[in-house]
């Protein structure tokens, strides 16, 4: 059972099984244009809210991915190394880090999937 | 003044210009700067200079100079009288090179990119490394961005090691960024010319983010790279300065495992000009790609599929990252950079080798010829490429005054009577006999 | 048929040589003694002609200011004299080292103490360095002045500089540079300060802010006191961005709006060319106050003539090795007495009268958010009514016509900004050109947005990919692969 939850920054947060998949929501790809780096965590690191996990850069940006939970990173996804397009193709598919969640009350201040809509159209 | 020839809407048009705009006269343009502001009166500055006048006072400030053309030139030092082949000032005159701007449309600025892309190419070719960028301000610049660039890349980073065997001018520009990052500098002593590295590997620690070192060094004693290369691997960054010219026949930098190497172009082909413009070159491997400052060219293709160059990796520059860039400099050296592959592709390898062959039998010609007169010490070592320091037991200053009356630039004073003097290929038997003969008379 | 795009390594040729050097008239020495040589050295073999050939035909392939009209906002593309490069080439001023005698470089030295007080004068400041070689040195040379000068207060805690959102990237990245903490304030809707916004970012830590007048959006800074007021208030310096110098000289002057600090851009205001991205000058001019932290050595006057004074207990060090970009000083000191203080304040004139006339037929089919009197430039929002042409896509268009496009997506707080600044050098007859394509351009957005999206069709060169040279990361000869080699 997995639940998933998005930031005010597009990113989101895929909860497995206490673990955290962090990734940038189709949205954020779509602003962001061909995505041709992505800086990907060290593994093991501590993190905490708000702590930089990551950069996603396109030709003319770059913006900073930023852990939207506290944990420790026990994976990253070394496919976007080689190939940071598939950000592009399947956002929700390829997140770019997992951490072990330490507080999982934290999930409370996140957005679900109907208040990430809304927010995204009074955004518009 | 209504008209001048750099500006073309005369009266008339201006005139045409303000109807146009409702206004009767340009001051209403300016009507937005507050009262107090508006600078009162004309701003006492001599009125304009026409063409031929302001030929003439050029003229007679040259005439209060003494150029090179006029004295035989062994200073050195980091800039040197090295041959610039004729062909370069005929390609840097073209206005499509020098009147353009960085290429930020490259579908019409592909001769400055496609340069540029050859530029980088040819320094790493030179330095054995894997990545150039577009070049820097000048070596003392790319030296401080390179000890910047380690500093941002080791996590405790709190001092640095630095060769007291360096330019002093490039040290006291270091100097001076690190006092406003915060970060100390330690400096390695010299011993007999040389870098005492014996000591530096119990100075480096986590908190050490590089080693800066620079071959031939200020004095033209050779240091022993690849020892710098083994001692700082997986510990901490190794910077090396370098001469351009002397990797001519020097083994590559790139082959002793150096993370930054950087050096002046000026030896390449760029003229003297009292200190500047030169370029600094940066070259890296290809681990710190991203971590380097400055633009980069590279190659891609246009929409007609034909090979075509643009600036690529911008996400590291301020435009873009702003306060988290690599470094602030928005611009590169590119006119000098031009200069800098044109010399190289003129003097390919065997002109190139030839310049190295000449300027060490030469300089070995004068050194010898110095220490036989009796009135030198060896006080650095006895390994020197086109430049070498010795101690005279005299009063130097009074030697080299002797030297200028000859009109001889014998080099350049240091502390203890001690003289660093250069010699390149351009110079002939005839100057260098001549400097020996003026020495010999202080027997 | 591809444009000329040969890389010089497909042009060598094994023995071909391009070089000229007198034969080696003393015994030759064993380069063995140098200890280990390298093995190979991989550079080009090419003939003089054809190195000649190579690059005559890359450079046409540039568009330059004496090729045609170069609006490129808050980069001042003027006119570059001749005389200039007469002059700064002359061997008297030009074939000088920088280790020679004071008494061998008098005339030199003379011309760089004469380029200082010039300085001075257009900006109403009370000293100058010449080193920094760019107007981003300048800056990061102006911020260690405030950091020296606050730490020799024992201000050590003032560790802030306010940056508002609309400046340049150079501004917060310089910032970082020197250890500052960056505090970014919102603009207005006009582009100004928020004076609310910097009232409530000021506090004891405010080492200074960092500001260019007019702004980026070409528009004069009428609170520039009230903020000098606020900064100063509580003990912070006040740094000038001399970027848009063009627009106000004669007319008014950084240090009378109360600066502190400030750089110049030789190559913008000054007339230097731009050299195909450098190199520049970017010399500092400062207050009273902060004379003594300019960077060693400064040109000074004696009885004994004129000399480098190093000797300075107080000063930030130095920036960058001897004196600053001396040969490009040479053309900015030409320029400026080929001008005189009345031809500057014409110049000033006519940039501004240049901008506002542009101004004025433009806004008919752009957008024009800020609708006042400009100065140097001006800054458009796309297409009037038709936010979904893209900006990049007409200022691809404008290739087609021989121009180059204005600065574009800049500054960051206008969407699909376009930023356009003739300069005075440009005649009328050039901008009602300019506004015609312009207008061309935009009746084909409207009614034929391909024409724009596949654009430039005539260039020598088409739309060039950056995705994905970003990707594949090409960045020299060697990382070329076979296949991307010819081999005639």
């Amino acid at each position: 059972m997995s639940k998933l939850f998005f930031t005010n920054e597009h990113e989101y947060v895929q909860v497995k099984d206490g673990i955290a998949y962090v990734g940038i929501s189709d949205y954020a790809q779509d602003q962001l244009g061909d995505i041709v780096y992505v800086e990907l965590p060290e593994l093991e690191l501590d993190v905490a809210v708000g702590d930089p996990i990551g950069v996603v850069e396109s030709v003319k940006s770059a913006s900073d991915i930023f852990s939207p939970v506290s944990g420790k990173v026990v994976e990253i996804n070394e496919a976007l190394e080689d190939q940071p397009e598939l950000l592009n193709e399947d956002p929700m598919e390829n997140w770019i880090a997992a951490v072990q969640l330490s507080d999982e009350s934290e999930l409370d201040e996140l957005m679900d999937e109907v208040e990430y809509k809304a927010f995204l159209e009074s955004e518009a | 003044m209504t008209s001048h020839r750099y500006i073309p809407n005369g009266e008339q048009v201006t005139q045409e210009m303000l109807e146009e705009l409702g206004i009767s006269s340009i001051d209403e343009l300016f009507a937005d700067i507050p009262k107090n502001l508006r600078f009162q009166g004309n701003l006492p500055i001599e009125d304009a200079l026409s063409e031929t006048d302001m030929l003439r006072h050029a003229t007679e400030l040259g005439k209060k100079n003494q150029n090179l053309d006029d004295n035989i030139c062994f200073l050195g030092g980091g800039v040197y009288d090295h041959f610039r082949p004729l062909i370069i000032d005929h390609i840097i005159g073209r206005s499509e090179f020098y009147t353009s701007y960085t290429p930020y449309q490259p579908e019409i600025a592909q001769g400055t990119l496609q340069m540029i892309f050859e530029y980088q190419s040819l320094i790493c070719q030179l330095t054995g490394m894997d990545t150039s960028n577009a070049s820097m301000y000048d070596v003392s610049n790319a030296a401080a961005e390179a000890v910047l660039l380690a500093i941002n890349n080791t996590r405790k980073a709190k001092r640095v090691l630095i060769s007291e065997a360096i330019n002093p001018e490039y040290f006291e520009v270091i100097k001076t960024y690190l006092h406003f990052r915060g970060i100390e500098v330690i400096t390695l002593p010299v011993v007999d010319g040389k870098t005492d590295l014996s000591r530096a590997n119990d100075l480096i620690s986590p908190e050490t983010a590089c080693l800066v070192m620079q071959n031939p060094n200020y004095y033209g004693t050779l240091e022993d790279v690849k020892q710098l290369g083994s001692m700082t691997e997986g510990k901490t960054f190794s910077v090396l300065i370098t001469d351009p010219i002397s990797l001519g026949v020097l083994e590559k930098p790139g082959n002793y495992g150096i993370d930054i190497v950087v050096g002046d172009g000026q030896s390449l082909g760029n003229g003297m000009n009292l200190g500047g413009p030169y370029l600094g070159y940066m070259a890296v491997s290809r681990k710190h790609i991203r971590r380097i400052p400055g633009r980069v060219a590279g190659l891609t293709r246009d929409s007609r599929n034909n090979r075509a160059f643009v600036l690529t990796l911008q996400a590291r520059e301020q435009h873009i990252r702003r306060y988290k860039a690599t470094s602030n400099i928005c611009s590169n050296q590119s006119l000098n950079s031009l200069v800098a592959s044109i010399y190289l592709n003129v003097m390919g390898p065997q002109g190139l080798q030839e310049v190295c062959r000449q300027a060490y039998a030469k300089a070995t010609y004068l050194r010898n010829g110095l220490l036989e007169t009796g009135l030198f010490n060896e006080t650095r070592g006895n390994t020197y490429f086109k430049e070498f320091t010795l101690q005279y037991r005299g009063d130097a200053k009074e030697l080299l005054d002797a030297l200028k009356q000859e009109n001889i630039l014998g080099g350049i004073e240091l502390d203890n009577n001690e003289i660093l003097i250069a010699v390149t290929e351009k110079r002939t038997k005839e100057e260098l006999d001549k400097y020996l003969e003026v020495v010999r008379r202080f027997q | 048929m591809s444009h000329y795009n040969t890389l010089i390594f497909e042009k060598s040729t094994p023995g071909q040589i391009g070089y000229s050097l007198p034969k080696l008239d003393v015994p030759e020495v064993d380069l063995s003694n140098l200890g280990e040589l390298r093995q190979d050295l991989d550079l080009p073999e090419v003939s003089e002609n054809e190195i000649m050939r190579h690059y005559l035909n890359l450079s046409l392939l540039n568009h330059s200011v004496d090729t045609g009209f170069y609006p490129l906002g808050s980069c001042t593309m003027k006119y570059n004299p001749k005389i200039n490069e007469d002059i700064a080439k002359m061997p008297s001023l030009a074939y000088l080292h920088p280790k020679q005698p004071l008494e061998t470089i008098q005339g030199s030295l003379e011309l760089m103490y004469g380029l200082q007080e010039q300085l001075k004068i257009i900006a109403g400041m009370d000293a100058f360095t010449l080193q920094p070689a760019a107007g981003a040195q300048g800056e990061l040379t102006g911020l260690m002045i405030i950091k020296a000068f606050h730490e020799k207060n024992g201000d050590v805690h003032k560790n802030e500089i306010i940056v508002p959102d609309s400046a340049h990237g150079t501004n917060p990245a310089t910032v970082a540079m020197v250890g500052y903490n960056l505090i970014e304030i919102k603009s207005q809707a006009d582009g100004g300060v928020d004076l609310e916004a910097l009232k409530a970012a000021v506090n004891e830590n405010t080492a200074g802010l960092m500001l260019t007048n007019p702004s980026t959006l070409g528009l004069f800074e009428q609170q520039i006191e009230e903020i000098a007021r606020i900064i100063h208030d509580v003990g912070g310096q006040l740094y000038y961005d001399g970027a848009n110098m063009n627009a106000i000289m004669g007319k008014a002057r950084p240090g009378d709006m109360g600066f502190d600090v400030m750089h110049y851009n030789v190559h913008k205001t000054f007339s230097t060319p731009h050299g195909g991205g450098g190199p520049g000058g970017g010399p500092v001019g400062v207050k009273a106050h902060l004379a003594e932290f300019l960077p060693v050595p400064v040109v000074d006057k004696s009885d004994d003539g004129y000399f480098f004074n190093y000797d300075r207990p107080h000063s930030i060090g130095k920036v960058k090795a001897y004196y600053g970009n001396y040969g490009i000083l040479v053309r900015a000191y030409t320029y400026i007495k080929s001008l005189g203080g009345p031809g500057l304040e014409l110049a000033s004139d006519m940039a501004v009268l240049n901008a506002n006339y542009m101004m004025k037929r433009l806004k008919k089919t752009y957008a024009l958010p800020f609708d006042q009197v400009c100065k140097h430039e001006f800054v458009l929002s796309g297409i009037k009514d038709h936010p979904e042409i893209s900006t990049l896509d007409i200022a691809k268009r404008m290739l087609d016509f021989g121009v180059h496009p204005p600065t574009i997506y800049f500054p960051l707080i206008v969407h699909g900004a376009i930023m356009v600044e003739p300069t005075e050098t440009e005649s009328k007859a050039t901008l009602d050109q300019f506004a015609d394509i312009m207008e061309q351009i935009a009746r084909e957005g409207i009614e034929d947005p391909e024409t724009l999206k596949q654009a430039p069709h005539t260039t020598k060169v088409g739309r060039v990919d950056e995705v994905y040279a970003a990707k594949a990361l090409i960045l020299k000869y060697g990382d070329m692969t076979d296949d991307q080699i010819r081999r005639d």
